[in-house]
């Protein structure tokens, strides 16, 4: 070991700087264990930032490893910057989902640019060009005028960024509840396509090769960004907002094309963003992968101003940065390709056979770890998990006993009141503003069930979405956990495609909590079961723990992110219904099924959330075997080629998924008749607004009728018709028991969805000064 | 038959092209970098798409600059046919082939839709295998696309009928509904003096390929393919 001394002008190591570093007594012993004497500065910050949550899921690896991370699709599990699985045709899909949460709480422009400019590079450094981008959004009611503030300055943020690099964004979800007011969850995936043979992970390997950081030069924002997304929200976060870093999607896109290149050249043996903790993060974590020491000098660094430090080089967040390990005597080709680009590079250390992490300045030695130990050494833990009795006392409640509101005696109003809502209604305030069409393989875009993406060259596609209901995993984390899984499933099976893995994203609030830690192992346990049903292995993610405020946690919001592959394009399905006489039919049971003695009924519902302002009662069963044999007779039906239109039945229950069949496509709404009555005893809310899993809407010729439904039966699925398509009608007629049947003219339903969000967005003082602000930043 | 699509920094776009025009059109077609100072005797330059250079300072005012766009000014200057579409648009105004200028949507954010665009022109080398009054449909992704010019340019572009496209509603009418950023006359496309450069905000390359929906922009490249072959 190289003798190791504090840093003249360096602070002091008192117990005060420890805590501000966030590590507790005991994390802090470790480290002088680990080290043999007390540590320097520098070395403090590196521990802050690789052993913060963020950085080292130290409450939450025990539970992850408990995830199925494993099947013959997948080619890369978790562990790297993206999971891999094939699609055939020697073509493979990187993908993951990564949080942008306290970033976006404090400054929502930068926080949601940053984080889609984040989760690409993790994905174009596996070697995969990136194809498609979606975001799993969460905010507080759009009543309150911060909300709007953040809802419009994270829709511009991304916009902004993913349409300047040039990757579409093509689904998600945004989602309205009072429980993400003061910290909205800004979740961002990115889907990439590559050859499976140009598959490159990163892992430091060769002893003497160089270490190279490409891109932009190093400044002094997002110092401690890491440290930062793992601590709860308060009064004082404003006052972090300079650890937000600022995004640059011009050099990103200059970045993802030379990094592309170097990949494709073979100068290169390993590349990893600097994300989170820079610097420190991505070296540490390649030599970890690589078993081998490095050493980096800072003073090599490109930096973009004078007079920075070790500790700030090192744990800098600029964005739009690689770290590259080239072979040796290639550093040439490298700077070459770089220079085309007109990006920056520079050897800044070597791979090592010492079994070590050395960092110096010049010739001076400022960090100095023994092997890996900075990573692995990382404590772990498993907090107390108690459920709350608050929680366990609101899913109690009997929700049956809800007095309905006089103004429901008309079931327009309710109707009217439950396609208004922001969580229901048309996005398209957001989308509109994403580029969804460049790089033309957009077959579905915003707005569907799941996006298509067709898979150039072959005659396959691959169908992406998010998914995740938080008030379900509130009152009911394990199964909330299953239905997240479950629907991001049937929505990528209702375009036609076979589930194939997830990523998942699980946004929770402070784990040293016994309540919150209970959500987390219990959601993480549900999850496992659903992907194990549907073998959908779990190919990595992201943890953003201390999701909470002075007010609160967050609904515990485990978010899915679902990859699909459709074998033949010609079985690409739309959600909404097109052609006359066709037969609605219900796959699954219309009431749900009665599962370990739980039937479901308004529990957890949009509607109580929506009408009646209620989140209690037992949200629906799901049984992960029982969806498996849904997704597999809804496929066979459409490889048969019997389904014209085939939807999601979940949110807001079955009259809210019919009424989107008929008028989600605007410019060509469809009429229908539905029979209900053989339902005529049961309350009319529960029949159109209880959220049963396990049932999608089809619609089918009628000589198809037969055939459709000896699958289901084949599948242990009941088919139930439920009425036609009137193609030329303007109405939605619902028929049931004499005296609450209705008509809906399709109109009203289009007014009441698509014009929900921008009656409340467009002319909002919030969202002009967002776009004014931005106006500013981008001159 | 040869198109030459050029890649600035930040061009996002010329993929599109690329494809649009080998896939669909059977043509050939080259990548034309641009630092790049010939043409590789290419016979169509197509400006794409993208935010070159960030569309820091201004769309396409630094790209106007790049040592490519010498040569594309004499290709135009000889009578070669130059496609801009929406950043090469904005590029192409900047770098005087084409007059007025595109500044911020009247809506102030940028519009991501499928559009209807009205022909208002056949006689162009750009346009003659559509019918005039033809209702297209069209994909747009731009946040500086609203076209201005003075009225004496504006005049001359209806009097030379060198407005190509004008936005429209599903009918073919011209109304301020359908016009998605507030583009002075509704004008999605218009013509140089000459005829042979065409700048247009909508994405005739994403709109070639009947898997992605009406594949309404083919006839745009056919209709060059028809005129070079003469």
């Amino acid at each position: 070991m190289t003798k190791v001394e504090p840093r003249p002008g360096d602070p002091r190591i008192t117990p005060a700087l420890v805590a501000e570093h966030g590590l507790n007594e005991d994390e802090f012993k470790r480290l002088v264990d680990m080290l043999g004497r007390e540590p320097t500065f520098t070395e403090l910050g590196i521990i802050s930032a690789l052993w913060s949550e963020h950085c080292s899921y130290k409450h939450s690896r025990a539970l992850l490893k408990t995830l199925p991370a494993e099947g013959p699709q997948v080619l890369q599990g978790p562990g790297e910057n993206a999971g891999v699985v094939s699609v055939g045709d020697g073509l493979a899909v990187a993908f993951k989902i990564e949080s942008h949460n306290h970033p976006s709480a404090v400054e929502p422009y930068q926080g949601a640019a940053t984080g889609a400019g984040g989760i690409l590079r993790d994905v174009f450094t596996m070697g995969a060009r990136p194809i498609a981008m979606l975001n799993s959004l969460r905010f507080g009611s759009l009543d309150s005028a911060r909300v709007r503030y953040l809802f419009a300055g994270v829709v511009k943020g991304i916009g902004d960024y993913g349409n300047c690099v040039g990757i579409p964004t093509v689904a998600g979800e945004i989602v309205f509840d009072d429980a993400y007011e003061t910290n909205p969850l800004v979740n961002a995936m990115c889907v990439g396509v590559m050859k499976e043979s140009e598959l490159i992970t990163a892992k430091a390997e060769g002893i003497g090769n160089p270490i190279i950081a490409v891109g932009a030069r190093t400044g002094r924002d997002g110092i401690h960004g890491a440290s930062f997304a793992s601590e709860d929200l308060s009064e004082a976060s404003d006052a972090k907002r300079p650890r937000v870093q600022v995004g640059d999607p011009f050099t990103e896109k200059l970045l993802l094309e030379a990094s592309l290149e170097l990949i494709k050249s073979g100068h290169i043996v390993a590349i990893q963003d600097m994300g989170a903790a820079g610097l420190t993060s991505s070296s540490a974590e390649m030599a970890e992968r690589g078993e081998v020491g490095v050493t980096i000098d800072v003073t090599k660094v490109p930096v973009r101003e004078q007079g920075m430090t070790p500790y700030e080089i090192l744990l800098s967040e600029s964005q739009e940065r690689m770290l590259v390990v080239a072979k040796r005597g290639h550093e040439d080709a490298v700077h070459a390709i770089l220079t085309r680009w007109d990006l920056t590079s520079a050897v800044i250390g070597e791979v090592i056979s010492e079994p070590v992490y050395r960092v110096t300045e010049g010739g001076r030695v400022v960090a100095e770890f023994p092997g890996s130990r900075l990573v692995t050494d990382c404590p772990r833990y498993s907090p107390e998990a108690r459920e709350s009795d608050e929680i366990a006392r609101l899913r109690a409640i009997d929700v049956a006993s809800v007095a309905e509101l006089p103004a429901e005696a008309d079931p327009m109003w309710t109707l009217d009141r439950m396609l208004s809502s922001p969580t229901i209604a048309s996005k398209a305030w957001a989308y509109r503003q994403y580029d969804s069409t460049v790089r033309t393989n957009t077959v579905i875009g915003p707005g569907g069930d799941a996006a298509v993406l067709r898979l150039r060259g072959t005659n396959r596609a691959i169908a992406v979405k998010t998914d995740c209901n938080g008030r379900y995993v509130y009152l009911s984390p394990r199964n909330g956990a299953r239905i997240a899984v479950c629907e991001a499933a049937r929505n990528v099976a209702c375009t036609g495609a076979r589930p194939l893995a997830i990523t998942n994203c699980l946004n929770f609030g402070n784990p040293k909590r016994p309540e919150n830690f209970f959500q987390l192992s219990e959601a993480i346990a549900g999850m496992g079961e659903a992907c194990r049903a549907l073998d959908t292995p779990v190919t990595g993610g992201n943890v953003s723990l201390y999701n909470e405020s002075p007010s609160g946690a967050v609904y515990p919001t485990p978010v899915i992110g679902m990859v699909g592959l459709i074998d033949d394009i010609a079985h690409i399905t739309p959600a909404t219904w097109s052609v006359d006489d066709d037969v609605i039919v219900m796959l699954g049971e219309l009431l749900g099924e009665v599962l370990g003695g739980v039937r479901s009924g308004l529990g957890g519902s949009e509607y109580l959330a929506r009408v009646h302002g209620v989140v209690a009662g037992e949200p629906p069963p799901c049984d992960p075997v029982l969806e498996r044999d849904l997704i597999n007779c809804l496929l066979e039906c459409i490889r048969e080629g019997h389904v014209r239109s085939a939807h999601d039945c979940s949110d807001g229950g079955l009259g809210v998924a019919l009424a989107e069949c008929a008028i989600a496509n605007r410019d060509r709404p469809v009429g229908a008749v539905i029979d209900l009555s053989a339902w005529s005893d049961v309350p009319l809310r529960e029949l159109l607004y209880n959220e049963s899993q396990g049932r999608i809407i089809i619609t089918v010729p009628e000589s198809s009728l037969g055939r459709v439904a000896a699958i289901a039966v084949g599948h242990r699925v009941s088919p139930m018709m439920l009425g036609r398509v009137r193609a030329a009608s303007r109405d939605l007629v619902i028929q049931t028991a004499a005296d609450r049947s209705f008509i809906a003219p399709l109109d009203r339903l289009a007014a009441a969805y698509h014009d929900a969000i921008p009656g409340i967005m467009d002319g909002s003082a919030e969202s002009a000064a967002v776009l004014e602000q931005a106006a500013v930043t981008t001159v | 038959m040869k198109f030459g699509i050029v890649t600035f920094p930040g061009s996002n776009c010329d993929y599109d092209a690329y494809r649009a025009v080998v896939d669909q059109l059977g043509a050939q077609a080259a990548y034309l970098w641009h630092k790049a100072d010939d043409l590789d005797g290419v016979d169509v330059v197509i400006l794409p798409g993208g935010f070159s250079y960030g569309d820091y300072l201004r769309a396409g005012a630094i790209a106007r600059f790049s040592p490519i766009m010498r040569q594309v000014g004499e290709h135009a200057r000889r009578g070669g046919p130059v496609l801009a579409i929406c950043n090469g648009f904005q590029i192409a105004c900047e770098a005087g082939l084409l007059p007025g200028a595109l500044v911020r949507n009247a809506g102030m954010r940028f519009v991501s839709d499928v559009v209807h665009l009205r022909v208002e022109s056949q006689s162009t080398m750009f346009t003659s295998e559509y019918a005039v009054g033809s209702v297209l449909r069209i994909p747009i992704a731009h946040g500086e696309g609203r076209y201005v010019a003075d009225s004496s340019t504006l005049a001359r572009l209806e009097d030379d009928g060198h407005i190509a496209f004008r936005y429209c509603d599903a009918s073919g009418a011209i109304t301020d509904d359908s016009n998605p950023n507030g583009s002075m006359r509704g004008i999605a496309g218009i013509l140089n003096d000459e005829g042979n450069v065409l700048g247009m905000m909508p994405h005739p390359e994403r709109a070639v390929d009947p898997i992605l929906g009406q594949p309404d922009g083919l006839l745009l490249f056919e209709s060059l393919l028809a005129r070079m072959a003469v």
